[in-house]
């Protein structure tokens, strides 16, 4: 059997009708990666509707989707580069303000981002969101691809326009790009092949760009983190399930359970099917029994080795996005906040800063209140502690979501695990 | 970590939740490749039985094989086996004259009533984001509504692994566990567990299924591959889409997508 490929996710974000969708139609057509009579069912599709035919109906499946000519929901799709052997999935996110929960929904689950920038428009408020976004949620691979340059004439003076102001932009952000590359999505220039359109252009395409984008590695060499998930009953034994989110857990080892300060000693690692199992590195979901039998901690619990100092608090700061039509008002009423497998009812004790992720700008953050797509530099408290770790040391302990009632309201980052009386 | 045991512990990681969240809870199980791979790892993930039921639906239409393979496997692996089946339409004659009716009636509304009858807030199902371009837009759990409804222009956001739980005036949440699993992971992690699966699957006299429904919607496809290794050479050679065969994909264009706004699967 031939080795297996390497697999990576990638976002494809940027503003309403920069050719998103049309681009990932375009890759999958020029690297032969549509099942065969799929062009066929666009061309039927798109003559029963009288319109045009269009690459983004590839993605764009849902009838609103293609009524509206706009995309409503992420979506994912798979194809592999014939030049580098590897997999990669397409993670389409849609451009539009009113959909920015679907995109963030998107890239949360992505490595990599092409940032997609139609020339004749240049930068638009969703292409800074969704820069900002990225580089919030931590993805710092960013390809940019400058679309539609069959709109200006292949013209490098407009390319170098806007290559400049989305310079100035993502330099704000800290974000260098992995790659800039002048494409047209809809006439194939520089996407899988090298357009000869733009002879001023030499640098790799926007499949070549792909395969730039380094594969994040697991955690493995972080130290460890065991958040339990549920407590089963296995042949008469208490079993302490979970993944391993970060470092390696090994049999024999003593955790510390926090919050509750058990200290356990790992007896056995258990898989299904598998015996003796001596270690479990991130990302490996398994069961732990433990010396001390009737001691096992229930969901929420998070195992830490011995002797290693905890980042237990119950105030801290984050950097949250909010997603909700309905804004956080004063303290937030009834919020419950969600990390790992940890809950907690949860507070906003301050908002420190209040961000328009559209421009940056700073906005009164005194007025005690967040609306739909500002971000918020938050002090949160919580009723009772949990384990964190700031997002730059362990991005597993460290992002979390805010649910009102039982509805996702927000996400965010945790920047600091304590924070200093204010 | 290689390819497969990251998409197995992801699985099992959405299907913990899952028991964890929901009180009533139950896979549905097609006797398929997918949700197979479904209940093999629901039989991992709790470390050897799966602590609740597995759903049948009973078209009556299917093939002789799936009924045989399902009885079979679920003695095998001990499973609480529960046989959905719409009697009154297939009393009444219902049959595939119209797709969009046939498939609401004998899959949809016989799921209904079971979940009805048995109170679930539940379901796990071994749908992929890479067997029909609806299905890609899809999330790890999706809720249902009151009258059963897939609400896909407002889906509620899902960030990393945090999974929504269920609101109030939803009746069920559908659970995809295997929604980042393309057909060639599936087939190559049979391959990998040694997993037993439905012989429709393999050629015989030059054909064989590649996606199983109904015998009366479902066409085999050209094809000599007679066991795992051979479908997945193939697969890795073929480009003709999985569900080429199932005809309630091409009746119209949005067949599907109006299928699954209705509750289908």
């Amino acid at each position: 059997m031939a080795a297996e490929a390497e697999s990576l996710a990638f976002v494809m974000v940027g503003h309403i009708d920069h050719g998103k969708s049309t681009l990932i139609g375009r890759l999958l057509h020029d690297t032969d990666s549509l099942p065969e009579g799929k062009m066929e069912e666009i061309e039927e599709a798109a003559r029963a509707e009288g319109r045009d035919v269009e690459f983004g109906y590839i993605v764009d499946h849902l009838r609103e989707e293609r009524e509206r000519g706009i995309t409503i929901d992420t979506a994912q799709t798979f194809f592999s580069s014939k030049t580098s052997g590897r997999d990669y999935v397409i993670i389409d996110a849609p451009g539009h303000k009113e959909f920015i929960k679907n995109m963030i929904t998107g890239a949360s689950q992505a490595e990599a981002v092409v940032l997609v920038c139609g020339v004749f428009e240049g930068v638009q408020e969703q292409t800074k969101r969704h820069a900002y976004v990225v580089k919030l949620l931590g993805l710092d691979q960013v390809m940019v691809a400058y679309n539609k340059m069959d709109q200006v004439g292949y013209d490098q003076a407009r390319f170098l326009e806007v290559k400049k102001d989305m310079g100035e932009f993502l330099g704000r952000l800290g974000v260098q790009p992995t790659l800039e590359v002048p494409i047209s999505a809809k006439c194939g220039d520089n996407v899988a092949l090298r357009s000869e359109n733009m002879p001023w252009y030499d640098g790799p395409t926007a499949v070549e760009g792909l395969d730039l984008f380094r594969k994040i590695p697991s955690p493995t060499e972080k130290p460890l983190r065991f958040p339990v998930q549920d407590v089963y009953e296995v042949d008469g034994e208490r079993v302490a399930a979970g993944r391993v989110e970060s470092g390696v857990l090994t049999r024999g080892q003593a955790l510390r359970f926090l919050p509750g300060d058990q200290l356990l000693r790992v007896r056995e690692i258990v898989q299904y099917g598998r015996d003796g199992v001596e270690r479990a590195e991130a990302g490996e979901c398994i069961g732990l029994v433990f010396d001390q039998a009737d001691e096992v901690p229930p969901r929420g619990r998070v195992g830490y080795p011995e002797g290693e100092a905890a980042n237990m608090t119950d105030r801290f700061r984050g950097t949250v996005f909010w997603l909700s039509p309905a804004p956080l008002e004063g303290e937030g009423a009834g919020l419950t906040f969600k990390c790992s497998t940890q809950e907690q009812p949860c507070r906003v004790a301050a908002i420190r800063e209040r961000i328009d992720s559209g421009s940056l700008e700073h906005l009164p953050a005194d007025a005690g209140r967040l609306e739909e797509t500002e971000v918020g530099e938050l002090v949160l408290a919580t009723d009772g502690p949990v384990v964190l770790e700031s997002f730059y040391d362990v991005q597993e302990l460290g992002r979390f979501v805010l649910l009102r009632g039982r509805h996702v309201v927000a996400g965010g980052i945790v920047t600091h695990t304590q924070d200093a009386a204010v | 970590m290689d390819h497969l045991t990251e998409l197995e512990n992801k699985s099992i990681y959405i299907i913990r939740e899952s028991y964890h969240q929901f009180g009533k809870i139950a896979a549905l199980w097609s006797i398929g490749k997918d949700s197979t791979t479904l209940v093999w790892l629901c039989t991992k993930a709790f470390f050897g039985k799966v602590p609740f039921p597995v759903v049948y639906i009973d078209t009556g239409y299917h093939f002789q094989e799936m009924y045989d393979f399902r009885d079979h496997w679920a003695e095998k692996r001990g499973l609480n086996l529960i046989v959905a089946r719409n009697d009154e339409a297939l009393a009444a004659g219902m049959g595939p004259e119209s797709k969009l009716e046939c498939c609401t009636q004998l899959k949809t509304q016989a799921l209904k009533d079971c979940i009805a009858e048995h109170g679930f807030d539940a379901l796990l199902l071994g749908i992929r984001r890479d067997e029909h371009g609806i299905r890609a837009k899809e999330r790890y759990f999706s809720p249902r509504d009151q009258q059963f409804q897939w609400d896909y222009e407002n889906q509620p956001p899902e960030l990393w692994d945090q999974y929504s739980a269920m609101a109030d005036e939803e009746t069920h949440i559908r659970v995809h566990p295997l929604l980042h699993w393309r057909e060639i992971d599936v087939w190559r992690y049979i391959q990998r567990e040694n997993l037993e699966i439905n012989p429709l699957y393999f050629a015989r006299d030059g054909k064989r299924y590649r996606s199983l429904g109904c015998r009366t919607c479902t066409n085999p496809i050209e094809s000599d591959a007679a066991d795992v290794d051979q479908i997945i050479e193939e697969l890795l050679t073929s480009s003709t889409a999985e569900r080429a065969g199932r005809a309630q994909d091409k009746e119209d264009t949005y067949t599907m997508q109006k299928l699954r706004a209705l509750g289908y699967m």
